[in-house]
């Protein structure tokens, strides 16, 4: 049997230590009502020679980033992954290694662990981070109940271009803890309206989400909402593409007690959306509200530097129901793999990294400019992903598109005011000059066609 | 087997300890460069007002630098493939390379989850397969692969139940009821869904005590929460009538799934009862643990609970498979997407590497080392609730403790300088000193031999030297870490060379 060593002679032997006939005596406690008369209906025993050829002739039915052009985007992003991660992440030490429960025997994942906070807190400007959520929505939710449980209020502001699968998870989230959620509307522009912000806010709002670049790829005037929030005591919390944190104004310079995001970019296959990398860091007042795992540096007995799981007692296995969160497990390998992502990046990495995704988004964006019956809705400034407004329904060219080998975006009709025209499209470092020329013929064509 | 006692050294463990990444490199240096832009030039500025202030201080190395810095401290750490890791309640078994090596396909790897079904069939067709497969091993009718880890399934199970009560109209059904051998993240994922836990006292034996649920059991009970086998290692034989006293009051079972690896095609929770149950493929499935992920926490549930799953739903038709949105229906969300789709990817590779009898085997071998391991234990360590325990034991190290002086802490500190992780320690809390122990089905018989060895070893060194013990471990790469510190002055993230301690 497949990756167990036991011989007829050890089962034998060991059943003999215990005194036992059968393996099925160990069974005896079951009761009969409990037991599948007829085991499982499962397929037989494969080798790893057929497994492979069943598994293997599955992903060929599939067709992926790697053989369709992606314009795609919306959280989850094309970015491309150096070898050397693949590398580092394959490593049986990371590989399967538990939660480093006995630093003594663990100080490589935690070391990588505080390297992925000190990351995380240079990007973000916030001093705190914590080892990893499941996903950026979850990490948003996670945010949120920071800042209510900070400001003791019951009711978030969620901007109305805000992903809409975040805010789906955070409605399952919120909703059953009796949390009230109100939208910000957003402005002709796109973004959300600082004004209509401070019409909503009020003594029980205790946390204003931003999420920076909105989910129609718009850059927020972060200062003005998050001044709107300060006024009103409530708390700013931020849903970031990291990946613009090469760039953009960090939230802790707007003044964000929270920010959260989704990391995949940095050195994670995109997999159908999972597993991904949520990322939280928050204010140094805020940490001892902060989920999950976090490692702090200390000292060994005998003076040496290392790494602990520090602030249990904010966790579940400490405080049972009084828990601030449940989560235990998390994205661990991937924000091994986010560490070394953005250890080969280096400082002048991640700003060429931006400034990859802003050129290749500005060409398409002036490409599509020129083309008769194309708008670009929005005026207002994008980091890699905008709105495109076509005069027939976007739902069409996408299709159009994928026969062309193109995957052309992802169509907005019914969200924050878009219509069946607007299509939002990602653009990443790892799409070419010709790629990109190619989306404008491909949308010449459909056009036409 | 006895080890001598060793000083301080640069490299115990034969591994280096690493300054940290931010401390090394060069302005100037780089490892990743970008792909040249080959196009017209473009005008890319952006507002000042939208720009940090200053570039993100990130350090500057090679990519050899980086791949060594990284490698050696890999080095630093016990993983399952360098030895013995008998975690409790974690199921440390192997994790099969043919797993990763089909997880990583540019097929499954390179899908976005924006990508129309057409592009996706071998996905959603491996997807059904396994959802099919959870259902059969767990008798139950429908499967969500949302969940991204197992706290996060109960935290989705529970939404089900509560959607289910209110869905009925009984909103008044707010109380679910944990045993208080449970894992601290029931109570926890109970509380998150705006429910409230009441802690059940265990009977004598280890097991539920149905006088107590009887009397707990009411018109407030949404549900029960049970590991089964439990975290003592025990079946709950008496489950089918705990699931009649629960559903006659109007609740729900739900099965903490996280000890499915003792059951396998010998009991399944649908027959038990549940209506629930959450699965652990990072533990039952071996999928790597990755150091604290990324793990899948799927649950299954009977046909009437169907309709309370997120949605999409993978739905076949004669060979095409498709994602049904649901639109219209009320479901809830607790994911992005729709999971850790890269892991339930290796845990079908291993169901079908296994086969129907070979998951069988899983849990038979698994079952047979613990209770090999656990027999042969007896006379060194106290074995608790020692009858008819499955895939794991608690031992207990309170005749240590009155007899050399010696903690449970101190006898895990001392396992790691002869190559085993402890196992898991002070739980369930039910149990003074605990020790935890689960061994898994693919530890041989030999290596099962040598942990006997080693905590006979370390009995003899308790009698001789307890100091030695106290002191441990004395061979890894740090001593024990000032931990009291670490929670006192955080130093969460690097901002120089060390101001702790």
């Amino acid at each position: 049997m497949p990756y167990t060593p036991h011989t007829a002679e050890d089962i034998r032997e060991m059943l003999d230590v215990l005194g036992l006939e059968t393996v099925d005596d160990l069974f005896r406690s079951l009761p009969a009502a409990v037991r599948p008369p007829a085991g499982l209906d499962l397929p037989p025993s494969l080798s790893e020679e057929e497994v492979w050829r069943v598994m293997s002739n599955l992903a060929a039915l599939n067709a992926g980033q790697d053989e369709l052009v992606s314009f795609l985007g919306g959280g989850v992003y094309d970015a491309a992954i150096p070898a050397a991660v693949e590398a580092v992440v394959s490593r049986s030490e990371f590989l399967t290694a538990y939660t480093p429960y006995q630093p003594e025997v663990s100080q490589g994942t935690l070391q990588v662990i505080y390297e992925w906070q000190t990351f995380v807190t240079r990007l973000t400007g916030l001093p705190v981070a914590n080892a990893s959520m499941y996903d950026g929505s979850t990490a948003l939710v996670e945010g949120v109940r920071m800042a209510l449980g900070r400001t003791g209020r019951d009711a978030v502001v969620l901007p109305a271009a805000l992903n809409p699968r975040h805010r789906r998870v955070l409605e399952t989230n919120l909703a059953s803890e009796g949390v009230t959620i109100l939208t910000a509307p957003a402005a002709a522009a796109g973004t959300t309206d600082p004004a209509a912000l401070r019409a909503l806010l009020d003594g029980r709002v205790g946390a204003v989400v931003i999420q920076n670049p909105n989910h129609l790829g718009l850059i927020e005037p972060v200062d003005a909402l998050a001044a709107a929030a300060r006024d009103a005591g409530a708390l700013v919390v931020a849903s970031v593409n990291p990946v613009s944190l090469s760039l953009l104004k960090t939230p802790a310079e707007y003044g964000a007690a929270v920010a959260t995001g989704e990391a995949q970019p940095f050195g994670v296959p995109c997999g159908w959306g999972g597993p991904l990398l949520g990322f939280l860091s928050c204010s140094d007042d805020l940490k001892r509200l902060i989920p999950g795992r976090v490692v702090g540096r200390t000292v060994d007995h005998d003076g040496r530097e290392g790494y602990v799981l520090t602030l249990q007692t904010r966790e579940q296995h400490i405080r049972r129901e009084k828990a601030t969160s449940n989560i235990c497990s998390n994205q661990g390998l991937n924000m091994a793999r986010g560490t070394v992502y953005l250890a080969l990046l280096g400082a002048e990495g991640l700003r060429e990294l931006g400034e990859a995704n802003r050129v290749r988004c500005e060409a398409l964006r002036a490409i599509l400019r020129g083309i008769a019956g194309v708008k670009l809705p929005f005026d207002g400034p994008v980091f890699n992903e905008f709105v495109v407004r076509l005069p027939r329904p976007a739902r069409e060219f996408r299709a159009f598109a994928r026969e062309q080998g193109v995957l052309a975006g992802i169509p907005l009709d019914g969200f924050a005011g878009c219509g069946p025209g607007d299509l939002l499209v990602a653009v990443t470092e790892r799409r070419t000059a010709d790629e990109i020329e190619h989306f404008g013929n491909v949308l010449r064509d459909f056009l036409e066609s | 087997m006895s080890q001598e006692r060793q000083g301080a050294t640069p490299a115990r463990w034969g591994a280096d300890l690493q300054t940290s990444l931010f401390a090394k490199g060069r302005a100037g240096r780089r490892a990743t460069t970008m792909p040249a832009w080959r196009g017209d030039a473009v005008d890319t500025r952006l507002p000042a007002g939208a720009l940090r202030a200053t570039p993100a201080d990130l350090p500057s190395l090679s990519e050899p630098e980086v791949l060594r810095h990284y490698t050696l401290l890999s080095n630093l750490n016990h993983h399952i493939e360098r030895g013995l890791y008998p975690l409790g309640s974690c199921t440390m078994k192997y994790n099969p390379r043919l797993n990763e090596k089909v997880a990583a396909l540019s097929g499954f790897a390179s899908l976005h989850p924006e990508q129309d079904e057409a592009d996706l069939q071998g996905l959603l067709c491996a997807l059904k397969l396994l959802q099919d497969a959870l259902c059969e091993i767990t008798g139950f009718a429908a499967c969500s692969l949302q969940p991204a880890a197992g706290a996060h399934g109960e935290y989705l199970g529970m939404q089900v139940i509560r959607a289910r009560h209110l869905d009925r109209g009984e909103s008044g059904r707010t109380e679910v009821l944990i045993p208080d051998s449970a894992h601290g993240t029931n109570p926890a994922s109970v509380v998150l869904t705006g429910m409230k836990p009441r802690t059940l006292k265990s009977g004598p034996d280890g097991r539920l005590d149905l006088a107590a649920l009887r009397a707990a059991v009411g018109p407030q009970t949404a549900g029960i929460m049970i590991t089964n086998p439990n975290t003592l290692g025990l079946f709950e034989c008496d489950i089918v009538e705990v699931a009649r006293i629960v559903h006659d009051a109007g609740g729900l079972l739900y099965m903490d799934g996280a000890n499915l690896n003792a059951i396998l095609g010998k009991a399944k929770p649908a027959l038990m009862g549940f209506d629930v149950v959450h699965l652990n493929l990072h533990k039952t499935f071996s999928t790597p643990h990755g150091g604290g992920g990324p793990g899948a926490g799927p649950i299954c549930v009977t046909e009437e609970l169907a309709c309370f799953l997120p949605a999409p739903i993978i739905r076949e038709d004669e060979g095409v498979y498709r994602l049904d949105d649901c639109a219209g229906e009320c479901r809830p969300s607790v994911h992005a997407y729709m999971g850790n789709t890269g892991v339930c990817l290796r845990a079908l590779t291993y169901i079908l590497r296994l086969g129907g009898d070979g998951l069988t085997r899983v849990s038979e071998r698994a079952v047979l080392n613990a209770n090999y391991l656990r027999r042969r234990l007896e006379g060194l360590l106290t074995v608790e609730h020692a009858e008819g325990t499955l895939h794991e034991f608690i031992a207990t190290g309170a005749d240590w403790k009155e007899r050399f002086g010696v903690r449970t802490l101190d006898i895990a500190k001392r396992m790691l300088d002869y190559g085993i992780h402890a196992p898991t320690i002070y739980f369930p809390l039910i149990v003074d000193e605990a020790i935890m122990v689960e061994p898994t089905e693919t530890e041989s018989k030999e290596t099962l031999d040598r942990f006997v060895d080693v905590v006979a070893a370390i009995r003899a060194e308790a009698e001789r030297d307890p100091d030695l013990l106290r002191t441990a471990p004395h061979t890894t790469p740090v001593s024990r870490l000032d931990e009291a510190a670490a929670a006192r002055r955080p130093d969460l993230s690097w901002l120089g060379p060390c101001n702790c301690g």
